[in-house]
Parts: C-alpha cells; sequence; structure tokens
C-alpha cells in the first residue's frame, strides 16, 4: 500500500488555562491514506476535533502540541508560520460543522471564492472568476455564473456547505478534514453532501478524515473508523469491524445509544429498544369518546405577518393528540413543525381553524380561562443551556411554574421540586447549584421536571435531545418515556430525527413546507410510508451498519431517479 | 429603497415638531421678562415696550406663539429674528460655519485616533500597548470635558505654544485643541468598541475559513475581521458627529470659538426664544438626517440589511 497522505503520531495536546494544565489530547495516532475516508468518533469533550486540528495549525494560542503530524512525508509541526500558511487551503483544507457562520456574511461568494485561489497562486483574475464558476457548477450549485455574484445568505444551508467544500477542493488538496461537515443539516441535505464528499474523493483521489458522532454517517462515508475517548484511541480498525464486532466495551455504548429506525420486519419491533408502551389503558379505561382528545387541531393555518404582510407558513394542518398519546411531529428545517408548538403554547395567533386544548378553542378563550388552560401544558425546549435562567437556582427553576400560577406555599413547592428531582433521577443537592454547574443532560432533566412540575396533561417537546451527545440522548429518551408512563401526559413530539420519533411516537405527522404530507400510526408512516417525500425523508437518514447503508443509498438514488 | 428613505423623511416631521416645541415651552417658562432683559438698566416708555410685545407676540396664548412660529419656519424658511432686529438666519449663517468645522476636525481626529487605538489594542491584546489603551481610554471618558479643555489650553497652548488657545482667527490650527477636547469622550468610547468588535469578529467562523484558506494573517484581518467589526463603529460615529453640534456648546465656551453653541448659550441667558429655538430646531435637523444617512451606510456595509 501507499503512503499516508496524513499522518498522526502520538500527538499529546495541552491546554494552559486559568485552573491549570489541561490534557485534551494524550497520545493519539492513526494514518490517511489517499483516497481513503477515517472517521473520527467519539462524543464532545474527546478530543477528536482537537486532534484533526494540529494538522492545519487552527488550535488557540493557549494549546501547546507534541508528537508529530506528516503531511506527506513532511513533519508539519516544525514548519515556519509561511510554509505552515502555505500549506493551508493548497495541500490540506477543511470543511467545518456550521455552513450558517463559516462564510464571510459581508463578501460576494465570488470574492471568497477568488481569494482562496489567488492565495496560492492558482489562477488570477478573470480566470480566477471562470475557475470560481467551474468549482461552483462542480458543488452542484444551479445557475453558477449569476448566482456566484451573490452574498452567502441568499444561499440555503446545504447551498452554503456546498460552498465551503468548493473552496476546500479549490486548490486541488491532498487530504480534506471534515469536521461534522453534515451535522447542522437536514437529513435528505445530508445525504446528498456526502454523495457530493464521495464523489469528489473518488475524483480527486483526495484523502479524507471526517470528524463525527452519528454511526450512519460513519457507515455511509468512512473505510477505517478511529473511536476516540477522553483525548485516546479506544478502538480503530475497517469499518465493517468496528459497527458490526466492536470490541471495546465504549464503541458498543456508543452504537447501542444510537436511536434506530427500525425496518420492517425488524425483530425488535415487538419490544421497543427504548420501551414505550400504549399507553397504559387501566381496568374500566376511558374511551375516546368520553374523554376529550388532549391536543386536537381543525384545519389550522398559521402566519407570520412582517410590517402588516403575512406570510402563511402552515396550511391546513389537522390531527388529534389523545391523553398519553405522544405524537411525533416530524419535517425538515422550513417544514413548519416549531411553528405548530408555537401556537400550541399560544407564543402565535392562529390565523384560522381551531386549536382545541382538552375540548376547549384555546386561541377563543378569554384571558383569564386561557391562562388556566396553559397550566395543562408543559414545554422542554431544545437548547437546555438556553432555556434555563442562568441566574435561577435549580430550585427556583422547577418551583417557577408554581410562582406564576400561584400554586401551593413555600413548603409545598419545596417538596414538589424534591419530588420531580428524584423523578428525573438527580440527587437533591442540585436544587441549590446554578444551570452552568450542570452538564447538557442534566440540564435538560431539569427542563423536563420544569414541564411536569404543575402536572400537565400535555408536554410540547421541540427538539428536546438534538443537541445532547448519543449516549446522553439515549439516557434522556428513556426517562422521558418513564415518565410519560408514570405522568401518562400526551405530547406532542417535534423532531427532525426519524429514529428519535419511532422510539417513542405511538403516532407521527410528516410535514413539508406548512403542509401535512403524510399521518398514521408510526409503524405505518414509517415503514409502510406512502408517500414519495416520506419515503425519501426515510431513505436519507443513514443505518450504522454499512451493509445496509449502502443498500439503503442505492435504494435512495432509485427513488431520486423515479420522476415526481 | 426609496420608498424607506420617503418613510423615515416624513418620520421627520413629528419629531421636528414636538422637539422644537419642547424647546419653545421650555423658553417660554423661563422666568422674567424678556423685553426688560433686554433693555438692561436703561428705562423704557410702555408704548415702546408694548410695540416690542406685540413685534415678538410676546401677548398671544403659548400655542398660539409657537404655530405662528412653526409656520414662517415651514413657509419661508424664517427663523424669526432676534430681539435688535437681526434675522435669525443671518446668525446661522454666520456662525454655522465655526461649528461645522468643529465638529468635522473632531470627527476626523476621534475616527482614526479610535479605530487605530482599537484595532491594535485588539491585535496586541493583553500586552502592554493593549493595557496603555484601556487605561487612557477609561482615563478619558472618566475626565469631564472642561478638565481636558484646560489641561489642552495650559499645556499645548501657553507652555509649549503650539496651538492657539482662543479664539477662531488662526484657521484650521485654532481648531485643534477644541476638537481635542470634544473627541476626548468619544475616542476612548469608540476605541474599546473597535477593541471589543474586532475580538469577536477574529474569534469568528469565517475567519477561520479565512485562515483554512491559506491566507496570511494581515490579509485575514483587514479583508474579514476589520470590515465586519467596523459595522457597529459606524452606527457609533455617525450617532456622535449628529450630537457633536450639542456637544460644541461648553467647548466653543472654553476656547470662545463664535460658533452656534456660543450663540445658543448667550441667547438663554438673554432669554431670546426665537435664537434658542432656530438653532435647536438645526441641530435636529442634523441629527435626523446624519442618522438616516448612518442607517443607509449601514445597508451598504452589511449586505444583509435590505430596507423596504
Amino acid at each position: 500500500m501507499s503512503e499516508p497522505v496524513l499522518s498522526y503520531q502520538d500527538i499529546r495536546v495541552t491546554f494552559a488555562t486559568e485552573f491549570g494544565e489541561v490534557d485534551a489530547v494524550k497520545g493519539v495516532s492513526f494514518d490517511v491514506m489517499p483516497g481513503e475516508v477515517v472517521a473520527v468518533v467519539g462524543e464532545s469533550g474527546s478530543g477528536k476535533s482537537v486532534t484533526s486540528s494540529t494538522a492545519m495549525g487552527l488550535l488557540p494560542e493557549n494549546a501547546t502540541v507534541q508528537g508529530e503530524v506528516l503531511l506527506q512525508g513532511r513533519s508539519v509541526l516544525n514548519m515556519s508560520t509561511a510554509e505552515r500558511r502555505k500549506l493551508r487551503g493548497a495541500e490540506i483544507s477543511m470543511v467545518f460543522q456550521e455552513p450558517m457562520t463559516a462564510l464571510n456574511p459581508v463578501l460576494r461568494v465570488s470574492d471568497q471564492l477568488i481569494e482562496a485561489l489567488q492565495v496560492h497562486d492558482i489562477a488570477f483574475g478573470r480566470a480566477a472568476l471562470e475557475k470560481s464558476i467551474e468549482l461552483l457548477e462542480r458543488v452542484g450549485i444551479p445557475e453558477a455564473r449569476t448566482r456566484i455574484r451573490q452574498y452567502p445568505h441568499q444561499f440555503s444551508g446545504g447551498q452554503r456547505q456546498r460552498i465551503v467544500i468548493a473552496m476546500a477542493i479549490a486548490c486541488g488538496p491532498k487530504v480534506i478534514i471534515a469536521d461534522e461537515p453534515t451535522t447542522a443539516l437536514d437529513v435528505t441535505v445530508q445525504a446528498e453532501i456526502l454523495d457530493l464528499l464521495r464523489e469528489l474523493k473518488d475524483e480527486l483521489n483526495t484523502g479524507i478524515l471526517l470528524i463525527t458522532h452519528n454511526m450512519g454517517v460513519v457507515a455511509d462515508m468512512a473505510d477505517r473508523v478511529v473511536v476516540m475517548l477522553n483525548g485516546e484511541v479506544v478502538e480503530t480498525g475497517p469499518v465493517a469491524k468496528i459497527l458490526g464486532h466492536p470490541e471495546h466495551p465504549y464503541t458498543r455504548r456508543l452504537l447501542a445509544a444510537m436511536p434506530l429506525l427500525r425496518e420492517a420486519g425488524d425483530a425488535s419491533l415487538g419490544s421497543p429498544r427504548v420501551s414505550v408502551s400504549e399507553p397504559s389503558r387501566s381496568a374500566g379505561e376511558p374511551t375516546h369518546d368520553s374523554v376529550a382528545p388532549a391536543l386536537q387541531a381543525k384545519d389550522v393555518a398559521l402566519e407570520y405577518s412582517f410590517r402588516r404582510r403575512s406570510t402563511r407558513v402552515v396550511h391546513d394542518l389537522n390531527f388529534t393528540v389523545q391523553p398519553g398519546e405522544i405524537m411525533g411531529l416530524v419535517g425538515e428545517s422550513g417544514s413548519g413543525k416549531s411553528t405548530v408548538a408555537k401556537a400550541v403554547l399560544g407564543l402565535l395567533d392562529v390565523a384560522e381553524g381551531e386549536l382545541l386544548v382538552r375540548g376547549e378553542n384555546m386561541p377563543e378563550l378569554p384571558a383569564k380561562q386561557k391562562k388556566a388552560l396553559k397550566r395543562e401544558i408543559g414545554v422542554v425546549f431544545q437548547d437546555p443551556a438556553a432555556s434555563l435562567d442562568p441566574r435561577f437556582p435549580i430550585g427556583d427553576i422547577i418551583t417557577e411554574p408554581m410562582v406564576v400560577h400561584k400554586v401551593g406555599d413555600k413548603n409545598s413547592r419545596n417538596a414538589r421540586a424534591r419530588e420531580l428531582l428524584e423523578a428525573v433521577r438527580l440527587p437533591e443537592s442540585v436544587l441549590n447549584r446554578y444551570p452552568h454547574e450542570l452538564s447538557g443532560g442534566q440540564r435538560q432533566r431539569i427542563s423536563i421536571a420544569r414541564a411536569l412540575t404543575l402536572d400537565p396533561t400535555l408536554l410540547i417537546a421541540d427538539e428536546p435531545t438534538s443537541a445532547l451527545d448519543v449516549s446522553v440522548q439515549a439516557a434522556v429518551l428513556e426517562l422521558f418515556s418513564e415518565l410519560q408512563q408514570q405522568y401518562g401526559f400526551a405530547c406532542l413530539f417535534v423532531s427532525h430525527d426519524l429514529a428519535v420519533v419511532d422510539s417513542l411516537a405511538h403516532k407521527v405527522l410528516v410535514m413539508q413546507n406548512g403542509r401535512t404530507v403524510e399521518q398514521g400510526s408510526t409503524d405505518e408512516v414509517l415503514r409502510h410510508a406512502r408517500q414519495p417525500y416520506t419515503q425519501r425523508l426515510l431513505a436519507a437518514a443513514p443505518v450504522p451498519d454499512p451493509a445496509t447503508q449502502a443498500r439503503r443509498r442505492a435504494e435512495r438514488q432509485r427513488l431520486l431517479s423515479v420522476p415526481q | 429603497m426609496t420608498r424607506y428613505i420617503i418613510r423615515r423623511l416624513l418620520q421627520f416631521v413629528p419629531v421636528i415638531l414636538i422637539s422644537t416645541l419642547i424647546v419653545y415651552a421650555l423658553v417660554f417658562a423661563m422666568p422674567g421678562d424678556p423685553i426688560r432683559a433686554l433693555a438692561g438698566d436703561r428705562p423704557m416708555s410702555d408704548a415702546v415696550r408694548e410695540t416690542l410685545r406685540e413685534q415678538y407676540n410676546l401677548d398671544d396664548p403659548f400655542f398660539i406663539q409657537y404655530f405662528k412660529y412653526i409656520w414662517g419656519v415651514f413657509t419661508a424658511l424664517d427663523f424669526g429674528s432676534t430681539f435688535n432686529g437681526r434675522p435669525v438666519n443671518d446668525l446661522i449663517t454666520q456662525r454655522l460655519p465655526v461649528t461645522a468645522t468643529l465638529a468635522l476636525v473632531t470627527f476626523v481626529i476621534q475616527s482614526i485616533m479610535g479605530i487605530v487605538a482599537g484595532i491594535l489594542a485588539a491585535l496586541y491584546r493583553d500586552r502592554f500597548f493593549d493595557r496603555f489603551v484601556q487605561v487612557a481610554t477609561v482615563t478619558m471618558v472618566a475626565l469631564p470635558t472642561l478638565v481636558i479643555g484646560f489641561v489642552l489650553q495650559l499645556v499645548f497652548g501657553l507652555n509649549l505654544g503650539l496651538f492657539p488657545i482662543a479664539g477662531a482667527n488662526d484657521g484650521l490650527m485654532s481648531y485643534i485643541l477644541p476638537a481635542l477636547t470634544m473627541a476626548s469622550v468619544s475616542t476612548g468610547i469608540l476605541a474599546r468598541l473597535v477593541r471589543g468588535e474586532l475580538l469577536d469578529s477574529l474569534k469568528s467562523d469565517y475567519v477561520r475559513t479565512a485562515t483554512a484558506k491559506g491566507m496570511k494573517r494581515t490579509r485575514v484581518i483587514g479583508r474579514h475581521g476589520l470590515r465586519n467589526s467596523l459595522i457597529p463603529a459606524v452606527t457609533f460615529i455617525g450617532a456622535d458627529l449628529a450630537s457633536m453640534l450639542g456637544g460644541s456648546i461648553i467647548v466653543e465656551t472654553i476656547f470662545n470659538l463664535p460658533g452656534l453653541g456660543q450663540q445658543v448659550f448667550a441667547s438663554i441667558q438673554g432669554q431670546e426664544g426665537t435664537v434658542v429655538v432656530g438653532i435647536v430646531t438645526l441641530f435636529v435637523i442634523f441629527f435626523v438626517v446624519i442618522n438616516l444617512i448612518v442607517d443607509l451606510l449601514y445597508g451598504l456595509l452589511d449586505p444583509r440589511i435590505r430596507y423596504e
């Protein structure tokens, strides 16, 4: 086999912080061959991004790097600043996680592409512009010749990531470091970007170092896998072996935590992985006829207005969530799913139709009754870091809904906070601590506890686990379904992750561009989808098994080739 | 864009009406009899006093006085006349150049010093120059304008003899010390603003992307870092330029510059309502116009902002 294009040898990275030295990476070694995709996987804090950044020299100033990084046999770490600069973009380039912020908002795309070429003397002036247009066409931007004059904000997230990729390949690098390149994107866009990277790799024989936490992406792209934990490599090997027969307990744990989108005939279908039984129907269970649905939408339309001009973003929405039932609301960005959640929370007026909470049309109620009805609705937001007030101690956060609705006195509120902390499995000592002292997963447990304070009959969960690491996500989802059985609330679960919805929801509603595409039981929608859009959405979600994923990829290509 | 400008211009009307009304009311409410103040110690016959009162509409109710005045402003650009019969328009044409020169010199000095100091402080973060800028800016912001003015007069005017101490008889040279005095506070604030914005911008993802392209550090900062970080600075400088006319009152008095600020001060003392209102109306118009220009400039600097 040929020489590795990029080789990390015993890399150690230490950060000097005000609390002393922190070892982020503790002796990591691995190689990337030409035309090979090596995936580095691990959770936040594992050191995967820090390790790869050593090759680019993009680490902050307080970092010390030891060891050796060889780029085509040349030692990178001992080079002068000027020599390293010449490598960046030319020999080794990078694709970043956030396409929304990776491009300069005030410069035209043409300027940003041309400068990438000019820096390394590839082309100048007119020729550079022509080459830039070619690059944009190569990465699949339609009407590249006119659109190159536009600014980044005039492109969608997926298109911006394509532009970043165009910059990365502008000078024909030997290796591309892709740091979570699809994490911020919708599944269908993710699949397209991965296709593009795969094509470019074959065409240019570039090595790709793919940093990701998504085992589905690994299965889709990688030849070899490096699993990292706390700054060390715990396991490395070919993708089939790591995903099929993992040896290290951590790798197994990572794989087990990954929520699975099960296919029809899956053995585990009878007993869900994150066990959710049908809402408990005790003896003498009330039939749906006698009890009003927890939430019901009748021909609902929702609008945003700006300067007296309104844009309708949700049309003709109809659904029913029975008491104790979880409904997954699925769709890509811009589908209107979060707008629906907003309207149910009363944060957005309903333009048309009725939104019934326990049988009462909430938007039409007088203020006092509306407030009383809102007691019945709990909410968990996406980002636990942003949705908890940093100046409130945890105890106050959990009991705030009781204060707002004037429920109980000091003692009963405290008792309720203790009870809920126990329910979300956090120690009582957390009561007097502040949100920043807790981890992301712990904070999301606090959010859930707060949502349950008033014993709501309906819970709105807007992407509650998408900001969390997979293993943390698995624990939070498990807790969520247990609490749901214990408290019996109905739930509107908004998510873009079909696998998460599969593990939790009794029924699913798929939205696209503000319209309902398909709805029905989870099994019907996710395993026997009738609508082409749902089928494409399902096909785009990668599964952590290289063989299955290859088959699914072929299936997806077939679906896409069918004219719609 | 055109619609946006028209809408903004229409918004000027209530702003100008309300602000002049307030100033007019304040002048109206001042104690004492302006005619007597005009006469000073000399005796004045009742007939003369009556004629003067009538000439300046002083016997009309407050709102009638105000409307007569504002009507003149809007229909004939007539800001009235002073008590000794001189049109306020004349006064303004004579004194505006002084204040405008002062404002422009101040604007240039504070923009250059503030932005350069801010950029250098950000680039040499936590090093000597940065610390120096931090201390110097706090000192400048904390010291009263009066003190800075007197110190500059003493050191550069009296001891070193580099600049004239007072008056406007030496061309641009006579404006240097007043402008430095007026620029002191804003230079400090601007330096800190630019430093913070540039540091934020250097941490941003697009600067990292530019670095990853292999661009030189200086190019990365100049092309990607600076432009984004100067947008808030432009807003600040614009708002400051607009308010400078008001700030000129103290500085023109310290340095004895015959500008609008000095005139306003004298007219307030002399209870010459028409002059005060006329000049303040002019300040208000400047303020709203410059703010509109700044907002339009903002749209040029940041393509994400579109006005409709």
